[in-house]
């Protein structure tokens, strides 16, 4: 498989690193400081493609902890983040479909 | 039921403990995910958008009741309450955590289940006829050779790297309900003149990217050579078949660019090598097989017993009996059809209570048997007619008993972009609107037999192709539209549905469907013309300029 850092990196705006957890896939964002979390709020939004790399190669080098990283582009409203395409909003905040009724 | 051997067990336990430790050393960074992957992805474990799906085989489609409450287990302990049957007889869960996952493995290997040979380029899970066994007319239990081949197939060390994965499927009925056409190898159960039994072998079927129906390669071969025949085509495609390109590596692509003609001579001169070796099949181990399945002890009862009488006077019950309940090959029993279609809910989703019940319901009324077909609905394959009005009651309480086996609303869907990390466009969704519009009863009969299939991408695991309206997600500039083809079908007669005109988007799906519907029901000859016989007798315009005059 090539690296996802092989391959080359266009943005066409603002952008983010995000990943599945490697213990349970839970949908993750690289934060800025380093780390990860479970909520798009706190992404680290890069504008160009240097910063889009340095923030995807600390994410692959995160092996243990993630899987899966690529670049995703976001809309940053009156500073809130946003997820840039229907696929990421899924990602974000959960199927769109009404599912069978699950006791608790 | 068939029985498993010591040798299935120690292979299954064998397994779970392997994966146990290559998860440990995955959870421990030891394996990166670059190593870890081809290993999970031979247990059934992918990455989907929001979590690892497991996907588990349900050999040839049939499950015991001890089974059907395990899979329902794994769904309450380790997943979110519920399970999704594919079209591949297989059932997956979008929600395990990978941590987890091989204490659900465990617990299925309990009851014999696991997820090898769900993904990767290997023989996958073999898949028949949801009636096997219990179909009138029925030239022999297909199931039997489905085993002789899952045996043959699993772990094959020659066929565990082939260009691309291979899919084969196994009818035994003139009525093809295991879509053998649209297999890497579909076989046909049939007699020759003699009145021997043995098989039409048919090669290069296939949907994705480029669909092909398949063709038959050689007309009959005898019980004895169905393994080596199967073995010399392996062969061929494993030499022949492109690694090159992931795209063309399927042996549909093979097929075709030999043609036929080529091909099969390659296979003949392969085969005739070998058609005397250790895959001659010997009666004794075919026998022996067969010995292994099952089948209740039927007992001598009315065809039209009293209860029936009694409770067919209630009009919901006569159009579910109408609707769900097919012929036996027994007097005095029935092959019953629980839809997973409900309005409004996704296509194939069973919850845990619901599966449990249906287990339940199983031993009660049907030998603790239950069915898994290419449609995504289950079946009860022995029921007593005098037992289908108590039955009923209780399938309609479980939300199982939805009178549209068949109908508009009997709707095959993949997973689409709701949880699919290919998918470009959703499909559940477009299902649930469908099932709503199309919610009341009496319309769906009337429209009368009309399979609507979606994918959410160019794979076709909804097999869009082959849906008498076949709808197919694509993505236009960060939007979702859909392509709409009819007159596909995926039976004995086979056939790629035809395009009607551009992608209609998202919001339109729906009433498109609902034109087309309409244009039918105004063309049609005679109320019994069914759907894809109209397109047929007209074909697409009149469907098309009804579709395209007011968008
Ligand atoms: C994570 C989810 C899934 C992934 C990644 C996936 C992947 C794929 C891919 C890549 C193909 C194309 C193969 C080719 O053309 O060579 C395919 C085909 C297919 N898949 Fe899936 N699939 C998924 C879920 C499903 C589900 C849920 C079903 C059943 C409902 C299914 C059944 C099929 C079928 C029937 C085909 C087409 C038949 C053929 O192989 O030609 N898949 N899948
Ligand atoms: S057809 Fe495409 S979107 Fe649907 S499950 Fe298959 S790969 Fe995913």
């Amino acid at each position: 498989m090539t690296s996802p850092l092989q391959q080359k990196i266009k943005i066409t705006g603002a952008s983010i690193v995000t990943a599945n957890r490697t213990g349970d896939g839970v949908v993750i964002y690289r934060t800025a400081d380093k780390s990860w979390s479970s909520r798009i709020a706190d992404a680290s939004v890069v504008h160009n493609a240097d910063e889009a790399r340095a923030l995807l190669s600390e994410a692959v080098a995160d092996d243990v902890g993630a899987i899966g990283a690529y670049i995703a582009p976001v809309e940053v409203i009156e500073g809130k983040i946003e997820p840039g395409n229907l696929r990421e909003h899924i990602r974000s905040e959960g199927l769109t479909i009404e599912l069978l009724p699950v006791p608790a | 039921m068939y029985a498993y051997d010591e040798i299935d067990r120690t292979l299954v336990n064998e397994r779970v403990s392997e994966f146990r430790d290559q998860v440990q050393r995955r959870l421990s960074g030891e394996l990166t995910e670059d190593e870890f992957k081809s290993l999970r992805l031979m247990n059934g474990v992918y990455l989907q958008l929001h979590a690892y799906m497991l996907r588990v085989a349900i050999p040839y489609g049939t499950l015991s009741s001890p089974q059907l409450r395990k899979l329902a287990h794994v769904a309450r302990r380790y997943d979110r309450g519920y399970g999704h049957f594919t079209t591949r007889q297989n059932i997956q869960y979008n929600w395990i955590k990978l941590s987890e996952l091989p204490d659900a493995l465990e617990d299925l290997a309990a009851v014999g289940i696991h997820g090898m040979q769900t993904s990767g380029n290997c023989i996958r899970n073999i898949t028949t006829d949801q009636w096997a066994g219990v179909a009138p007319g029925e030239i022999e239990d297909p199931r039997i050779w489905a085993e002789i081949l899952r045996q043959y197939s699993t772990l094959h060390p020659e066929f565990s790297f082939l260009p691309r994965k291979f899919k084969i499927a196994i009818t035994a009925s003139d009525h093809d309900r295991a879509a053998i056409k649209i297999h890497d190898i579909g076989l046909r159960i049939r007699k020759n003149e003699q009145g021997e039994t043995g098989f039409e072998v048919l090669v290069g079927g296939g949907l994705g990217r480029t669909p092909f129906i398949g063709k038959t390669i050689k007309q009959f071969v005898v019980h004895r050579d169905i393994l080596s025949y199967v073995e010399a085509i392996l062969r061929v495609y494993n030499q022949y078949g492109r690694r090159d390109n992931i795209y063309k590596a399927r042996i549909k692509i093979l097929v075709h660019e030999l043609g036929i003609e080529k091909f099969a001579q390659e296979v003949e001169d392969e085969w005739l090598q070998m058609r005397d070796g250790v895959l001659a099949l010997d009666d004794a181990v075919v026998e022996d097989i067969r010995s292994r399945f099952s089948y209740p002890a039927y007992q001598k009862l009315s065809d039209n017993p009293d209860e029936m009488k009694a409770a067919s006077a209630d009009p919901r019950f006569a159009m579910w009996l109408g609707n769900s309940v097919a012929p036996h090959r027994v007097t005095g029993y029935s092959i019953v059809t629980l839809s997973l279609k409900p309005v409004g809910m996704p296509p194939g989703d069973a919850t845990a209570e619901q599966m449990d019940a249906i287990a339940d319901l199983a031993d009660k009324y049907s030998s603790g048997e239950i069915r898994v077909g290419h449609e995504q609905n289950l079946a009860l394959p022995n029921v007593a007619k005098r037992d289908l009005p108590a039955l009923w009651r209780a399938l309609d309480k479980i939300g199982v008993a939805t009178p549209n086996v068949n109908l508009i609303t009997d709707i095959i869907a993949c997973p689409g972009l709701d949880y699919c990390s290919l998918a470009n466009a959703r499909s559940i969704p477009i299902a649930q609107e469908l099932t709503k519009r199309f919610a009341d009863p009496d319309l769906a009969n009337m429209i009368g037999k009309l399979h609507i299939n979606i994918s959410g991408c160019i794979n076709a695991c909804g097999h869009h192709h082959v849906g008498h309206i076949g709808i197919l997600g694509v993505e236009k500039n960060n939007e979702e539209f859909y392509q709409i083809t009819i007159g596909g079908r995926a039976d004995e007669q086979a056939e790629m549905g035809t395009l009607i005109g551009p992608a209609v988007p998202y919001a339109d799906v729906a009433d498109v469907v609902e034109d087309i519907v309409e244009a039918y029901l105004a063309l049609r000859a005679r109320p019994d013309e069914t759907f894809v016989e109209t397109v047929k007798r007209l074909g697409v315009t009149p469907f098309k300029e009804r579709v395209y005059a007011t968008r």
